[in-house]
């Protein structure tokens, strides 16, 4: 089992309680503390943003949107669920809207399932990967390509997949946060997974990101 | 009893998040040391987590805290016109009278910023511990290398403060180590 606390959750959880509090002084009108209580998430807020709109200038405006909503809305906040959740189901839902009115729907991306979600999805790439030290992100082209892997996946594929993988929300929180249950979301992450598992296999299982540097002609594009 | 390749790719992930039963988990093990397909499949998952969960895929944008924290700001209520505006205006009049006061005393309560080219940080948290040099105008995060440093001064003469002590020093963020604190 892979074990995944990030900074973040740590802080989250040891902070719980002070946070309630917090959310409760600014209630009773100490506004200026509202940032003090998003500045943990705001990483989560611009990166799921992003993961949405793929686009930079959007996914800034969007989580700025979010931010400024989650602060008018505060006093509906019940507690519930964790603050963190609540903030990301308002900038997923802000994403979303901002995709509605561009008509984002036209320019999906180009690797969508055929496959029902409820059907197996059978890798197509039985490559034997050694394990990749996470030193190759220091590469841009590595990122870059990881990028290009995670854009190129549909939508419902990618925010759950960002939601978990890449912000280590829980799988009942990612859940929450896209209003989508729980079968959904493992299902969802499962073939999010493997898709990119077998878009990225021809670069990455070859070991070419353990060479050298690319020299002036040998770049593998 | 065994599981079947397709099996094993179903649950996958369900095996990488702790999700199966121990029966299950068993069964899927005893089947990925007999199966190097699934044992590839297996292994390049992992890998995509593990590389996907690093924060160095995706970086903030410089200067992406100071925008939403000044817009924050600026939708913030303000207090002018309630009754509550009214004892804040007042409040703060008693406060100003207060501090011209101490001002007889204290010439300097908020010195003028040293780097006239800069500008002050937004949403500097308070309590962060930063480095300054004597005769520099910038605080860094320990340790940065751009802290300005005389080479004639043994001492160093550096020192470590809560922020915003060196902001009342008229020391402003390094435009590299705290850069997010920059409003461009």
């Amino acid at each position: 089992m892979l074990r995944r606390i990030t900074v973040v959750e740590r802080t989250a959880d040891a902070g719980n309680e002070s946070e309630s509090s917090l959310i409760a002084r600014i209630c009773k009108g100490e506004s200026s503390l509202f940032a003090t209580l998003v500045k943990p998430y705001e990483r989560r807020v611009y990166v799921t943003a992003l993961a949405l709109l793929r686009n930079d200038a959007d996914a800034q405006d969007v989580a700025q949107e979010a931010i400024l909503k989650a602060f008018a809305n505060l006093r509906q906040f019940r507690g519930e669920s964790k603050f963190s959740t609540w903030l990301i189901q308002i900038t997923v839902n802000e994403a979303r809207m901002r995709q509605r009115k561009q008509h984002a729907q036209l320019f999906e991306p180009l690797v969508e399932s055929n496959d029902e979600e409820e059907g197996t999805y059978t890798p197509r790439d039985f490559a034997d990967w050694r394990e990749i030290p996470s030193e190759a992100l220091e590469r841009s082209e590595i990122r870059t390509l990881l990028a290009k892997a995670l854009a190129s996946l549909a939508q419902k594929y990618r925010e759950v997949f960002i939601l978990r993988d890449v912000e280590h929300m829980s799988i009942e929180e990612a859940a929450e946060a896209l209003n989508i249950s729980i079968a959904s979301v493992k299902t969802r992450l499962l073939r999010a997974r493997l898709m990119l598992r077998d878009i990225l296999a021809p670069d990455l299982a070859n070991g070419w990101f353990s060479r050298a540097p690319f020299g002036k002609g040998s770049k593998p594009w | 009893m065994v599981v079947s390749c397709e099996q094993v790719w179903r649950e996958i992930s369900n095996y990488l998040d702790g999700e199966v039963s121990p029966e299950l988990r068993a069964l899927m093990e005893a089947h990925f040391r007999e199966c190097k397909h699934c044992t590839a499949v297996l292994d390049g998952t992992k890998n995509i987590v593990h590389l996907y969960a690093d924060d160095r895929l995706v970086e903030l944008p410089a200067g992406f805290s100071a925008r939403w924290q000044k817009r924050l700001a600026e939708s913030m209520p303000s207090p002018r016109g309630t009754v509550y505006g009214w004892l804040i205006a007042v409040a703060a009049l008693a406060l100003l009278s207060g501090s011209f006061a101490l001002a007889r005393f204290d010439s300097s309560p908020l010195a003028a910023l040293r780097s006239y080219h800069s500008e002050p940080g937004v949403g500097v948290p308070p309590e962060m511990m930063v480095e300054i040099a004597t005769d520099g105008k910038t605080f860094h995060v320990p340790g940065c290398k751009y802290l300005h440093k005389h080479e004639h001064e043994a001492e160093g003469e550096v020192r470590l403060v809560a922020a915003a002590e060196a902001i009342r020093e008229g020391y402003v963020p390094c435009v590299r180590c705290l850069r997010q604190y920059l409003s461009r």
